[in-house]
């Protein structure tokens, strides 16, 4: 086996572990953890596959900041992010995903039977082939404007996620004497402390 | 064996989005059906990336996952929003109690 089938035997490996251990983790933390194991190895396999600038990205978008994302939300909720699923109840979609994978393992019988058409081997490429500047390049002159709305688009989400997860400070009595900057950076998270006030740890 | 064919990343990338897939659909946690959605993203990237290897003439495929990537952590930050939201109006992630507008 060669260096480079090594590797790639690795990577995979690394991927699937994390992404099965993504889907069937009890802990959603342990499942961010998969989840960056996946992110780690498909990068490493963008470089195998010549595309330096997007396992860069990958690392830096995925793993420096979705996944650190993700488990800030998790740590939000503490405990109770382990809620979600309740043992013992089949339900539906259960019965979906099982028709899912026998109908995916009929595909592939019948591709099986087709064969896997010729085998294509991945040999050397242009120098520059997936470097920055290339991508970098095609970005700004055939993607510029989907680059463009890119930009809006993640400004959008950005303003929208503010205005979704902010705690709307309540027109309540006994909280309209609340300091205002503590209302709006500090308001309950759990609905139990909505009726809670807060100026408690500020009176004495 | 000659190297990798692009077989190989095919199938890695069809297993890792079959996984996500199911574990979309088996999960009731929000935050897992969420990292599922990731999962499924990201195969998507290595398939596009590896067939673009296979046709190295362009390099449209890097274009296509690197909007893909912008698009899905626009996606996390909107979704897991929507988490919090919605566990500050339930007290809980399992998604089907997300049925305010069912009935």
């Amino acid at each position: 086996m060669s260096v480079g089938s090594l590797f790639f035997s690795v990577c995979a490996l690394v991927a699937l572990v994390g992404a099965v251990s993504t889907v069937a983790a009890k802990n959603p933390i342990r499942g961010a953890v998969g989840l960056l194991a996946t992110i780690v190895g498909i990068a490493a396999l963008f470089l195998k596959l010549a595309a330096q600038f997007l396992a860069a990205i990958q690392l830096i978008v995925y793993a420096g900041a979705v996944v650190v994302l993700f488990v800030f939300v998790i740590m939000l909720l503490g405990p109770d992010a382990n809620l979600g699923d309740k043992p013992g109840k089949v339900r539906f979609s259960r019965w979906g995903a099982a028709a899912l994978l026998v109908a995916s393992g009929v595909a592939a019988f019948f591709g099986m039977r087709g064969g896997w058409g010729d085998p294509v081997a991945l040999g050397p490429t242009r120098a520059d082939f997936g470097s920055s500047e290339a991508v970098g390049g095609l970005l700004y002159r055939q993607g510029l404007v989907p680059f463009e709305i890119a930009t809006a688009l993640l400004i959008v989400a950005v303003v929208g996620a503010i205005a979704v997860a902010r705690s709307k400070p309540h027109a309540k009595k006994g909280r309209a004497t609340d300091h205002e900057t503590k209302r709006l950076f500090a308001g309950p998270l759990h609905p139990r402390d909505a009726e809670r006030p807060l100026k408690k740890e500020a009176a004495p | 064996m000659t190297g990798q064919l692009v077989q190989h990343y095919v199938v890695l990338a069809a297993v890792i989005f079959a996984i996500g897939a199911v574990g979309f659909l088996v999960r009731r946690n929000v935050l897992v059906q969420l990292m599922s959605i990731e999962l499924m993203l990201n195969a998507v990237n290595l398939m596009l990336v590896a067939y673009n290897r296979q046709h190295g003439d362009s390099m449209n495929g890097h274009m296509f996952a690197f909007f893909i990537i912008a698009v899905a952590a626009a996606e996390a930050a909107v979704g897991l929003a929507i988490v919090l939201s919605f566990y500050r109006l339930k007290a809980s992630v399992n998604s089907d109690e997300a049925d305010t507008l069912k009935h």
